[in-house]
């Protein structure tokens, strides 16, 4: 490890100061705040604040509402992850097999993440759109009617397709990374060993590319629980009748719309502590199973 | 075990470039033949295009009987040791070496008899459980040659194998290559650039340039009438010297010396002569040519005397105790000088 030293006492902490003072002010003091609101009962108009203890969390708990949210969040997650992971990983096995032009279509491929999530919300809101859309007039071709407003599992697929779309692109470029650190060798010593090209990619490339998948599965986990908010806002705010009403889309619903501060703080708290969870447990696996 | 034939084989790029230019060459049954060459002489083209890595653009490559040019690798009956060694770095050394019989549907018990028998042959029973990343490179080198021995393969393909490891290690791995190639008796077709491996290993050596073959022959052969200025330069270490001299009636003269050639030539040859096949002589001694010496290298047992002969670079070894001035005398062992062609340097004689 390179260590450096620096005469000046002061100099370092200046140094990291101001990427200390965002990170304090825009995400451990709101953390705070929320940790403590979370115990708390406030009024709408912020005029009385009640000390509740557990109530908050107790409360939601029991709260059927939630309890669906949790079902949709899983549902949600789960359906990112593997539609972002699946294609990428697709399209990244498509791209190293091309010898000419893979640096143009890696570039193509990268774009949509640089779209803006509430963009990428409102362009996949059009093309299904019931009235207007391309995809259910495409869809009524082979006799399906598509209606994301009426039918809570179309609004699913939706916002599932929308939300993953961008992450593909992400996810893409560390697979191409992660295949091409494969030496081509190893594909031709298989391929000597009588491994045809399927039996080649489940026993030597998806082995070898499991530090990249697990990465990006507990990247796509945490970008699907909490930065999946503008995607939902903008397509089906979390419609119909709370079918795609996750987490993320609830804490902002009741805190910042239905203005329960309380019952909003502690949601976001059980999120965060999730999808530390989460984080943790992955980490664990990662370290157990994925070395080689 | 089969015999290898290589019929007018050659390579064009999609590019155009030609890598390798029509090769005749017939592997026997059992035979240990060595390609060299410098790098972008195409011999580990020739060598993947042998494995089937390779598509063959012209001419026919059979292995045993049969014509393999449109046959998979894997079904060539054929097994490789890559230079990087290429083992699944996430399976055990166990699990690499039955990779292949596995895929194949051979029986278990045949495989881990299998298995066995080439870990107690290569000496790697200890080590079955780890996985690669745990082995030392000497290790691993046994281990890439334990998946090619328990196929039984028809014939192995060696690309460079010994490259990634220490000076020491290398010697010691050669010396087991061929023990192991001379107990097994199975066809090898081994690429090197280091001409000693390829001296030491092969029944018989293939030199290559530029795509083409220089010579085929056994080390000795090769080593004692190279038929080209190429061969001459490249096999033997230290390399043979180059002169360009005139001829007159098959005796070269250089360096105020004359050098009797094997053919009766006249006009400009190139004249080559090893550094351990001349000696010093007296000065005036009949036909003797002088090297202006510009340093010595001491190598323990005997000397390099670096310098130059009518301006043009030449080594000579010379016993360790030898006396040295400013310049040398020497005369060539009788015999010992080779004649080339001055514009083809294709061998004369």
């Amino acid at each position: 490890m390179k260590r450096i030293f620096f005469r000046n006492k002061i100099l370092p902490y200046l140094l990291i100061a101001p990427q200390m003072v965002v990170t304090i002010i825009f995400f451990l003091w709101p953390a705070g705040e929320a940790v403590l609101q979370s115990f708390q009962r406030e009024d709408a108009f912020g005029l009385h604040t009640t000390w509740v203890g557990l109530a908050n969390y107790r409360a939601l708990f029991q709260d059927p509402d939630y309890i669906h949210s949790l079902q949709v969040t899983v549902v949600f997650t789960i359906g990112v992850t593997a539609v972002a992971l699946i294609v990428a990983l697709l399209l990244a096995l498509a791209v190293d097999r091309t010898i000419k032009a893979g640096p143009a279509y890696t570039t193509l491929l990268v774009w949509p993440y640089a779209v803006a999530p509430a963009v990428v919300g409102v362009l996949w809101w059009f093309l299904f759109n019931p009235t207007i859309g391309l995809m259910p007039y495409l869809l009524s071709l082979v006799g399906y009617h598509w209606n994301h407003a009426l039918k809570g599992d179309d609004a699913m697929i939706l916002v599932i397709i929308s939300a993953a779309w961008p992450q593909v692109s992400y996810n893409f470029l560390f697979f191409v990374a992660g295949l091409q650190s494969i030496p081509g060798s190893m594909r031709e010593a298989a391929a000597i060993d009588g491994a045809g090209p399927v039996k080649r990619f489940f026993t030597i490339t998806l082995p070898l590319l499991s530090p990249t998948t697990f990465f990006l599965v507990v990247v796509n986990f945490v970008y699907a629980m909490f930065a999946t908010f503008p995607v939902i806002d903008a397509t089906t705010q979390g419609g119909p009748a709370g079918a795609t009403n996750i987490l993320v889309f609830k804490v902002y619903q009741d805190g910042f719309v239905g203005l329960n501060l309380g019952s909003s703080a502690a949601q976001s708290v059980v999120l965060l502590a999730i999808v530390i969870a989460l984080t943790v447990i992955q980490f664990r696996f990662i370290e157990r199973r994925v070395e080689y | 075990m089969a015999a290898i034939t290589l019929e007018a084989v050659g390579k064009t790029y999609a590019g155009g470039v030609k890598a390798v230019h029509s090769i005749d060459l017939a592997i026997q049954d059992g035979e240990f033949v060595v390609l060299v060459g410098p790098s972008g002489c195409g011999k580990s083209t020739l060598l993947r295009m042998v494995a089937g890595l390779e598509s063959v653009t012209e001419g026919k490559i059979s292995i045993g009987d049969r014509m393999v040019n449109e046959v998979e690798p894997a079904e060539r009956d054929i097994a490789m040791v890559f230079q990087n060694y290429a083992l699944y770095p996430h399976m055990t050394v166990r699990q690499n070496l039955a990779y292949g019989l596995k895929n194949r549907k051979m029986a278990k018990a045949e495989i881990s008899r299998r298995v066995d028998e080439a870990a107690q042959i290569l000496e790697i029973g200890a080590f079955l459980d780890r996985k690669p990343r745990a082995l030392s490179g000497g290790q691993r080198q046994r281990v890439a040659m334990g998946r090619a021995i328990v196929r039984e393969p028809a014939a192995f393909l060696f690309d460079e194998p010994l490259s990634n490891l220490d000076a020491k290690l290398r010697v010691q791995m050669r010396g087991e290559i061929k023990q192991l190639q001379a107990r097994l008796g199975t066809t090898s077709i081994y690429v090197t650039h280091d001409q000693l491996e390829a001296m030491t290993l092969a029944h018989r050596l293939v030199v290559l340039n530029g795509g083409q073959i220089e010579q085929v022959g056994t080390p000795l052969e090769v080593y004692r009438k190279p038929a080209s200025t190429f061969v001459a330069a490249f096999i033997g270490s230290p390399a043979m010297n180059l002169l360009n001299a005139k001829a007159e009636g098959g005796v070269a003269h250089v360096g105020g010396g004359r050098v009797p050639l094997a053919a009766a030539v006249t006009g400009p040859v190139t004249l080559g002569l090893r550094p351990e096949d001349v000696r010093p002589a007296d000065a005036g001694t009949e036909g003797a040519f002088v090297l202006k010496i510009a340093y010595v290298e001491e190598l323990g047992a005997q000397k390099l005397v670096h310098g130059t002969v009518e301006g043009q670079n030449f080594a000579c070894a010379l016993p360790s105790d030898a006396a040295l001035g400013q310049a040398l005398h020497l005369v060539p062992e009788p015999g010992a000088a080779h004649g080339f062609d001055a514009q083809t340097g294709k061998r004369l004689g």
